[in-house]
């Protein structure tokens, strides 16, 4: 050991090693075996970045959803609610639908300011404790879900059991005498709008950073 | 000088001796049979040296007292073996597409020739081996197997654990009924629950803000390729850490000194 820290020189010539090159300074064994380790982790990369690329894509990817009509104005009144069907993910049957209860805009009801989007309220049936669909039921003026016993008011705003926030609403808008559906957001315990986050994501006090808006689905931009 | 007699020539040593108690080889068939496949046997094991490695996995030294406890582990082994080839060919029928999912089982249940009981092998193995890997588990804890030099083991093991976890998870989706559905929805916003990395996590697994198009067919991936893959590599590691390190007596058994180290005590006095 000692000997080779004495003849410690930066050239493989003065290090004794057979066949060395005039001022080579690492060996060719020691080239050779980076040389193959670097080239095999290019290979792998290769293949193995464009496939995580590949499966987390549509993470990044915007979800297009477009407008969809549930109606006409006569069908809809502000005292109770009406439900549609829409389409969320078209090409997937009846996976790809869901129900939205729809009623128009009530004064003594709602109090967020009219805007173009809320003449009428469309509110989603995604239970915002774990996505179970809740239901409406007229009789008590409240919406029910069945699984872990989640309660809202008759605007969606949590009565009782686990749910985290206020039920989701879709943006409406009238064309003619036709309503019109558009995307879902989110809404925080004041009913201002978010960009939709999944079920099981608080709104209120740090919620909205712990939980952040995702870039497939965003609210439509100065609501 | 007398001359010592030359010794007699050896026979010719390229003939292989005959084995012991079948002087004259094989006579009956089943003699030749046996003969048979252990020259096929001898063919392979002189190419590949397995027998070497087969012995030192199989024909090792147990502690006193190993019981039947002992055979959870490989239980669970034999569940998830059955839980592969069921899996596989289930997978000859199953349609993983929304639209065609449903009645690509309730054909398998109903039309295919024994396929309500490959399905049923499949949906009750799964809870099976579910029990039997808790049971080994606890096993492993309260025989304080889990204690050095077989930490690596243990973390090993809660891997698999998570990893046959996520099996279940996966799996459960697949028959796409109502149940599977809702339950799928409910698990995915759980994860999602998660604070910062939850919500992408989420998506992730539905491949996009809401149950699409390729979420069946993302789950039916993770749980016929990627899960099982891991776990069959995983446990193969598990299983070489077990005979490289030995088991475990159990806790009621005490270790005995060696007789030479009592005599050595016994001399001190």
């Amino acid at each position: 050991m000692t000997e080779h820290k004495e003849s410690k020189s930066k050239y493989t010539e003065d290090r004794q090693i057979p066949g060395a090159f005039e001022g080579e300074t690492v060996t060719r064994r020691r080239a050779m075996v980076l040389g193959g380790q670097v080239a095999g982790g290019v290979a792998a990369a290769a293949f193995a970045l464009p496939a995580l690329g590949f499966a987390v894509g549509p993470i990044f990817e915007k979800q297009d959803q477009p407008w969809q009509i549930v109606g006409n104005t006569g069908e809809f009144n502000p005292d109770s609610y009406v439900p549609r069907t829409i389409t969320l993910v078209a090409g997937i049957g009846d996976a790809g639908k869901s129900t939205v209860y729809l009623r128009k805009y009530n004064p003594d009801l709602d109090t967020e300011p009219r805007d173009e989007y809320n003449s009428y309220i469309a509110i989603s049936t995604l239970c915002m404790h774990l996505g179970c669909p809740v239901r409406f039921t007229a009789a008590a003026q409240r919406f029910i879900c069945p699984c872990h016993g989640g309660v809202y008011d008759i605007v969606g705003k949590v009565n009782g059991g686990p749910p985290v926030r206020p039920l989701d609403r879709f943006y409406t808008r009238l064309e003619a005498d036709r309503v019109l559906i558009g995307p879902r957001f989110s809404v925080n315990s004041e009913l201002q709008r978010f960009s939709p986050r999944d079920p099981g994501e608080p709104l209120d006090g740090v919620g909205q950073y712990l939980y952040p808006s995702r870039p497939s689905m965003r609210k439509i931009q100065g609501t | 000088m007398a001359k010592l007699k030359t010794p007699t020539l050896p026979s010719n040593p390229l003939t292989s001796p005959k084995r012991p108690g079948k002087a004259y080889g094989p006579s009956t068939p089943l003699e030749h049979g046996a003969e048979a496949g252990i020259t096929a046997v001898d063919w392979i094991d002189e190419r590949t040296s397995l027998s070497g490695g087969l012995r030192w996995m199989m024909f090792r030294k147990v502690p006193k007292g190993t019981n039947w406890f002992y055979t959870l582990g490989s239980a669970t082994m034999f569940a998830f073996l059955s839980q592969a080839v069921t899996g596989v060919f289930l997978a000859m029928y199953y349609d993983p597409s929304a639209t065609r999912a449903y009645e690509s089982i309730q054909h398998i249940n109903n039309d295919v020739f024994l396929g309500e009981f490959v399905h049923g092998m499949h949906k009750w193995g799964s809870s099976v081996m579910v029990i039997l890997i808790f049971l080994h588990m606890g096993r492993t804890f309260f025989f304080g197997a889990y204690k050095y030099p077989r930490e690596l083991n243990w973390v090993i093991g809660v891997a698999l654990l998570v990893m046959t976890m996520t099996m279940s998870f996966s799996g459960y989706l697949l028959p796409f009924d109502q149940r599977s559905y809702w339950a799928t929805i409910v698990g995915v916003n759980i994860n999602g629950t998660g604070p910062l990395v939850g919500p992408y996590l989420s998506e992730f697994l539905r491949a996009g803000p809401y149950f699409g198009a390729t979420t069946l067919s993302r789950f039916y991936a993770i749980h016929m390729l990627l899960v099982p893959g891991a776990i069959a590599a995983l446990m193969g590691f598990h299983l070489y850490l077990v005979a490289k390190l030995g088991t475990t007596a159990p806790p009621w058994v005490r270790a005995k000194s060696p007789d030479a180290l009592r005599e050595q005590k016994v001399s001190d006095l």
